[in-house]
């Protein structure tokens, strides 16, 4: 079976701070790495092709240096990469950003042979909108799972695919035809090294480079910041802590009269609080008696 | 086992492996790199002080491209003591030349960019890839090695290991002793932020020119080191050293030295306001020429920090490592070229060439420095610095005293600490080991 994984090259946001002064993200020497939750999704398709046979496509679109990102899906052991790259896709939001992996993944299908599956991760870290894998499936007329937990069975006779999907309260199992698109939950396998072949490999292969025309995306006007409904009306970093917390007591009060300080405090802000407490209280004696 | 076969493998990606595999590469061997860390550079470590000499040898245009911080214009020697330094400062406009000499570098960046020239001279290199052990044929000769990948063997003619100090696997081949903490220094440094005009202000340049500090004395409480102060772009580095035997012995921790000397009212000053974004701690091999290792063998080189090649009076290092790197590389070209067994008779061509270099040349010169340091610590590192800092003080005061009363009690002191046959002795022996 033909598997597609997409994934997105993003700043490592354990290494990214906020500018105190513009609240804008400060990008510059900031490390890049494939978005966290995309490597679940690509492992996830690296197994179902060593059980079932076929190829791993890795598809990302960004700016040419996204091919280090790609290469290390290669390193993997991912069998071919494509990188989507053009002026036209700069700054395109979900809507713009599906349209051309919908687009870039029909003419995957077209040059290496149909798609069963596509996966992507969860959402991005750094736009963690959750949007574009079910953008992709819907503009593909793919079935959806999103938020999959383990792929249980997949019957390529029947076309099958049975998946656990992880839902509020309980989990959900599900099943649902070929081609579907797959959005992967963290935690659900643990990326493989790869072997010092995928590594070898990868170091010397040919990244696919693909511009808007070359991935038949029919109409750039859609892509891009053109293409991009979606305005970002401000940027604003959280208050920190330590500015919203407030000294209670005085210096040189004793352990005790410090504990009593805060909890008048507490009962103060919080009227009922002290009732309940009691109430509590006077329930835990009568069950003692 | 990969089935793919090259010409050379290089095991280690800092600038004596660069060195090795951009020359093999340049010249159309087939060389495989492997480097542990995630991206070359990102677990090297140094000052870090860059010599335009050596680089300019393999990479002659390297000015166009090459992160470099600052040229430097100005050296400081300083000696302390607690509240002072005596010092020697050379500064010159004719460090302002069209190819300057030396250049403060981070070291993360520049590897990376001397890693993107190995690349693109034709090497492969695979990053986050550790070297297990080395893999010999049934006459010992070494014929590859084990990586710690899955399918990890690769097999190559002659391999270059440029694993740096701690090189575990030519320790673990049997081809060098284990580290003896006597011939080996941990150093520790941080990089200070500050803004560009303040660093520039402080230290009194423009432009790119760069000033570095270093400095010896009781900011090592008797143990042998050095601490070292270097200007980049918007940064100052900020480190010190000492042998690890004398880390062992006294039971001071590395930080609480750095924290020492950045206490010190000459420093304390030029860092003030600054922002600390990273702590690095990394051995330097200072040895010397005694304790350089076998070089060469059936099938195998080793250069740069992994050979101890480093001249710790004249804090050099890098240099040492990209010429033993470019000549073992060059080495590796000839037999190759001449369809020559990579044995041991033809690869002694390495050595013999080393010896005709500084590299050896220079390590040989000051075989006696490192056993002297160590032999004299506590008055180097100790007792003579407070005698200078006292004479100074005697001499600039005026209060009254004659001159010749002054000169007095300065040879007094230094006679009354040292003995007039223990100063012989010391300035005896310094001129042995510097000879």
């Amino acid at each position: 079976m033909h598997i597609v994984v997409c994934i997105k090259q993003v700043p490592d946001s354990a290494q990214i701070r906020v500018h105190p002064v513009t609240n804008t993200i400060m990008r510059q020497g900031v490390p890049t790495i494939i978005n966290p939750y995309d490597l679940f999704a690509l492992e996830e398709a690296l197994r179902l092709r060593d059980r079932l046979g076929g190829e791993v496509t890795v598809l990302t679109m960004g700016p040419p240096m996204a091919e280090d990102s790609l290469r290390k899906a290669l390193t993997f052991g991912a069998d071919r990469a494509v990188l989507l790259t053009d002026r036209f896709f700069a700054g395109s939001d979900t809507l713009a950003t599906s349209y051309a992996l919908s687009s870039a993944i029909k003419k995957i299908g077209e040059t290496w042979g149909p798609v069963g599956i596509v996966f992507a991760g969860k959402q991005t870290i750094d736009g963690d909108t959750a949007q574009v894998g079910p953008g992709i499936a819907t503009r593909m007329g793919f079935n959806q799972l999103t938020y999959v937990a383990a792929i249980c069975d997949v019957d390529t006779e029947k076309g099958i695919v049975e998946v656990e999907r992880r839902a509020e309260g309980g989990v959900q199992v599900l099943q649902t035809k070929l081609p579907v698109l797959i959005t992967m939950l963290e935690g659900s396998n643990e990326m493989r090294r790869g072997s010092l072949t995928s590594a070898l490999r990868a170091a010397n292969a040919e990244i696919t480079t693909w511009n808007a025309e070359a991935a038949g995306v029919p109409d750039v006007q859609s892509c891009g910041l053109r293409g991009s409904p979606t305005v970002v009306k401000r940027v604003f970093a959280p208050t920190p802590r330590a500015e919203r917390a407030e000294e209670i007591g005085k210096p040189g009060m004793s352990f005790e009269e410090l504990a009593d300080a805060a909890m008048d405090e507490i009962f103060a802000r919080h009227p009922t609080v002290e009732a309940d407490l009691r109430e509590f209280a006077a329930g835990q004696q009568e069950e003692w008696r | 086992m990969v089935e793919e076969r090259f010409d050379a493998i290089v095991v280690g990606a800092g600038p004596s492996g660069n060195a090795a595999a951009y020359t093999m590469a340049k010249e159309g061997l087939k060389v495989l790199q492997l480097e542990r860390g995630e991206y070359p550079g990102s677990k090297n470590v140094q000052g870090a002080i860059l010599y335009a000499d050596a680089l300019e040898k393999l990479i002659p245009g390297f000015r166009e491209d090459a992160p470099l911080e600052r040229h430097i214009i100005e050296q400081r020697m300083w000696m302390l003591d607690d509240t002072s330094y005596t010092g020697v400062h050379y500064r010159s406009e004719d460090f302002n030349e069209e190819r300057p000499n030396r250049y403060t570098i981070i070291r993360a960046q520049f590897d990376k960019w001397f890693s993107q020239k190995v690349r693109e001279a034709g090497a492969t290199v695979i990053c986050e890839t550790t070297v297990k052990e080395l893999i010999r044929n049934t006459q010992g000769k070494v014929i590859g090695v084990l990586t710690d990948r899955d399918e990890g063997a690769v097999m190559a003619d002659v391999v270059v290991l440029a694993e740096g100090v701690n090189g575990l696997v030519g320790q673990r081949a049997g081809l060098r002793d284990e580290l003896k903490p006597d011939t080996v220094a941990l150093a520790v440094k941080e990089m200070h932020f500050l803004p560009r005009e303040t660093i520039e202000a402080r230290f009194n340049l423009k432009g790119d020119e760069g000033a570095v500090i270093e400095a010896m004395g009781t900011v090592t409480s008797g143990m042998t080191g050095t601490a070292f102060l270097y200007t980049n772009q918007e940064s100052i580095s900020v480190g010190i050293g000492c042998l690890v035997s004398d880390f062992k012995e006294s039971g001071e921790a590395p930080y609480a030295l750095l924290e020492k000397f950045k206490a010190h009212p000459a420093i304390r000053p030029l860092l003030a306001g600054s922002e600390v974004k990273e702590y690095a701690a990394h051995l330097i091999p200072e040895g010397g020429y005694n304790a350089i290792p076998s070089l060469f063998g059936e099938g195998w080189v080793i250069v740069g920090d992994a050979g101890q090649f480093v001249n710790a009076a004249h804090r050099e290092g890098s240099n040492l490592a990209m010429t033993t790197g470019r000549i073992a590389g060059e080495t590796i070209v000839r037999l190759n070229r001449t369809r020559q067994e990579f044995s041991a008779t033809n690869l002694a061509l390495y050595k013999k060439r080393l010896e005709e270099t500084f590299v050896l040349k220079d390590l040989k010169k000051y075989r006696k420095l490192p056993g002297f340091l160590h032999g004299n610590k506590k008055a180097l590192f100790g007792l003579y610095p407070q005698l200078v800092s006292k004479a100074a003080q005697t001499w600039f005061r005026v209060d009254g005293t004659d001159k010749r009363s002054k000169e007095k009690e300065i040879m007094a002191a230094f006679r009354k600490s040292r003995g007039l046959g223990g100063l012989l002795g010391d300035a005896y022996r310094l001129a042995r080991a510097w000879r």
